[in-house]
């Protein structure tokens, strides 16, 4: 990734208002994603994922959420400070977002039909009537068979696979440049999830867009993505290229998580999971906040964080210790 | 044969018919029928029953004082020899609008205080503590207070149990938007650029109507009630103008005497009450499930 990337997280503090004071949720996160890139983004429930994804966007709720630090770059806009009106230009036109649970994603009051033309209507200007037919074609694009007859139906009409296709086709109906997608699979079937997947893939080379694939399923990651972000406890403990990340992990807790992947080679599935849990934000931890579940814990490891260092070619860790010995366990 | 027919149908046709989901789910729901009916005859009576009649309710005529129910009188008359029939069609034109314009207002107020409260969650502490105090006086005492402070008439009467309902649907309207806020479907919506009022409109407001209606008939019919005891404590629509309220207040000095004065009214706010209640009793069934397990 030479050139600019298209989107740039830098120095990401988010803040949620706790009941003894402001709290980080995520904190110091740095990120990018290349034009046509996909960088997938693993870790752990209350890692700080969806957090991250949802600032990029300043989805928070304004009334206890604070951008503590940092900067979303996108161009040379920073989206963390763009007027509300050139952000809502930017939200669905240029970037897009689909979540995870496709059954309230959908209004259950509204059709398929208003739904998918709502972005066109608001962004493109369209007609009633060009917005309905590209509606159509959105569906068709995302192989609903029958869209025509579909589009006037209700969400509750939709299976949960069949309404994460809508919700993708009202992501892309406007060929946005970045669609972040925070975990989009995990509700569904095993089956339906690959579909989702393979489709997100051929739309990703279609539309020619950058997609951020949010999901605790480092299986996923290998497939689907070329650079990828771990995080832990709000933080990024490591980001590499995938095939480096996964022929040397540098971080113990990346360790861990491929570890715990199943291995399909092997007769014997060696299902292993990082024993421990992920620290509370409001908790304080002076070092690593890996530390209470890393089982190669020096001393120095308490005393202070420890900060992303690069171990060449763009593979950066949080973990001191093991880019001192050059990552070897 | 069947399945061509089917199969042929045109899509509009099938959406269409999906929209009426609800209307027919109505349909099958007995209580909310016969609340239906009741309401509708109510109704019926009180705007083309006065025009059946011909006769003016308020011509007293001396000689026909405190007559029982006859052929000539069918609900009898009272004490200035007028025919209660009429004045309960009437009275049921005022009651009935009392009863409507104090669920319209409470409903546009109460929706757009609970929508804000909810939807803007850092005017939400002051609004709702506004709402809150309100709400702690009784609404009768309150209708009372502003009544009194109004004057008798039917307007004041509409205000003051406005104002003693809005904050009760705020909250509920409120309670529905806290829900609604946390769906998926509104970050989606943000998500492609839509501002507030947009997605309060398309997406809040429509999410929050069927508790929203349901409450507005059980205030209907609260108020119908309402404007009966107020007039009864001497602070509803003055005569000479007929409402159930005021007929049922003018007849209590002879209740025993001419007991019939009293019962007609007081059975047309009874069966108001009832048909509104069953009727909000089948809305609530069909368009908001989640009350249904609670209670
Ligand atoms: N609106 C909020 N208010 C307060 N705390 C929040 C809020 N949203 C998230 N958090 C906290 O921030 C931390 C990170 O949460 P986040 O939702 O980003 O995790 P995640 O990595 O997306 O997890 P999951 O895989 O379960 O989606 C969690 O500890 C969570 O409790
Ligand atoms: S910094 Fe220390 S505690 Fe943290 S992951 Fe590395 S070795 Fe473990
Ligand atoms: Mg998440």
């Amino acid at each position: 990734m030479a050139e600019q990337p298209l989107l740039s997280v830098e120095n990401l503090t988010v803040q949620f208002r706790g009941d003894a004071g402001w709290v980080n949720a995520v904190e110091g996160v740095d990120f990018a994603v290349g034009a046509g890139e996909c960088l997938g983004i693993v870790g752990e429930s209350g890692s700080g994922k969806s957090v991250s994804a949802l600032s990029i966007l300043k989805l928070h709720s304004p009334a206890n959420t604070r951008y503590a630090s940092g900067a979303i770059r996108y161009g040379d806009r920073d989206l963390l400070t763009l007027p509300q009106r050139r952000l809502r230009q930017v939200r669905g036109g240029e970037i897009a977002m689909i979540f995870q649970d496709p059954m309230s994603s959908l209004n259950p009051v509204l059709t398929i039909a208003d739904q998918i033309m709502e972005p066109l209507r608001q962004h493109q200007g369209l007609s009633v009537q060009a917005a309905r037919r590209k509606a159509i074609e959105l569906l068709d694009m995302v192989r609903i068979s029958d869209a025509s007859r579909r589009i006037d139906d209700y969400p509750h009409r939709l299976s949960g696979g069949m309404r994460q296709r809508v919700m993708i086709a009202i992501a892309v109906a406007c060929r946005p440049r970045l669609l972040i997608a925070d975990e989009p699979t995990t509700a569904l079937d095993v089956t339906i999830q690959s579909q989702i997947l393979e489709l997100l893939r051929e739309l990703q080379r279609e539309i020619g867009m950058s997609v951020i694939l949010i999901t605790h399923d480092l299986g996923v990651v290998a497939e689907f993505a070329q650079r990828v972000v771990v995080m832990y406890a709000g933080r990024v403990v490591e980001t590499a290229s995938v095939p480096a990340l996964f022929e040397r992990p540098m971080h113990p807790y990346t360790e861990g998580l491929i570890r715990a992947v199943p291995n399909l080679d092997e007769d014997v599935h060696r299902l292993t999971t990082i024993p421990g849990s992920i620290p509370d934000p409001s908790m304080s931890i002076t070092g690593c906040r890996f530390s209470p579940r890393c089982r190669e814990a020096v001393q120095s490891c308490l005393e202070k964080p420890p900060s992303l260092v690069d171990a060449g070619a763009g593979h950066l860790a949080r973990c001191p210790p093991r880019i001192a010995a050059g990552g070897i366990s | 044969m069947t399945e061509v027919v089917l199969a042929a149908a045109p899509t509009q046709m099938l959406a269409e018919r999906r929209r009426f989901r609800v209307l027919r789910k109505l349909a099958a729901h007995r209580s909310f029928k016969i609340g239906l009916v009741l309401v509708a005859i109510l109704v019926l009576c009180a705007i083309i029953g006065p025009m059946l009649t011909g006769i003016d309710p308020t011509a007293m005529s001396i000689r026909s004082r405190f007559k029982p129910p006859s052929a000539r009188f069918p609900f009898g008359s009272d004490q200035y020899g007028r025919d209660i029939l009429t004045r309960v069609l009437y009275g049921g034109r005022l009651s009935l609008s009392i009863g409507l314009s104090v669920a319209l207002i409470s409903g546009v107020f109460g929706a757009a205080i609970g929508v804000t409260a909810g939807y803007f969650r850092a005017l939400d502490p002051y609004v709702m503590r506004l709402m809150d105090a309100l709400m702690a006086f009784p609404a009768i005492l309150l209708a009372i207070g502003i009544g009194a402070a109004l004057g008798a008439q039917a307007s004041s009467i509409v205000v003051a149990l406005s104002v003693a309902y809005v904050p009760r649907t705020a909250r509920i309207v409120r309670a529905s938007v806290l829900v609604i806020r946390e769906m998926e479907y509104l970050q989606a919506a943000r998500v492609s650029g839509a501002g507030d009022l947009h997605i309060i409109v398309k997406h809040v407001l429509p999410n929050c109507l069927g508790p929203l209606i349901v409450q507005l008939t059980f205030i209907f019919a609260y108020a119908i009630l309402a404007e009966a005891a107020l007039s009864f404590l001497g602070i509803g629509p003055p005569p000479p103008a007929p409402s159930w309220g005021n007929i049922i207040a003018e007849g209590r000095d002879y209740s025993v005497e001419a007991w019939w004065v009293m019962l007609f009214p007081g059975l047309a706010v009874s069966l108001a009450a009832l048909g509104m209640n069953l009727l909000g009793d089948g809305l609530r069934d069909v368009l908001d499930p989640r009350l249904k397990i609670e209670t």
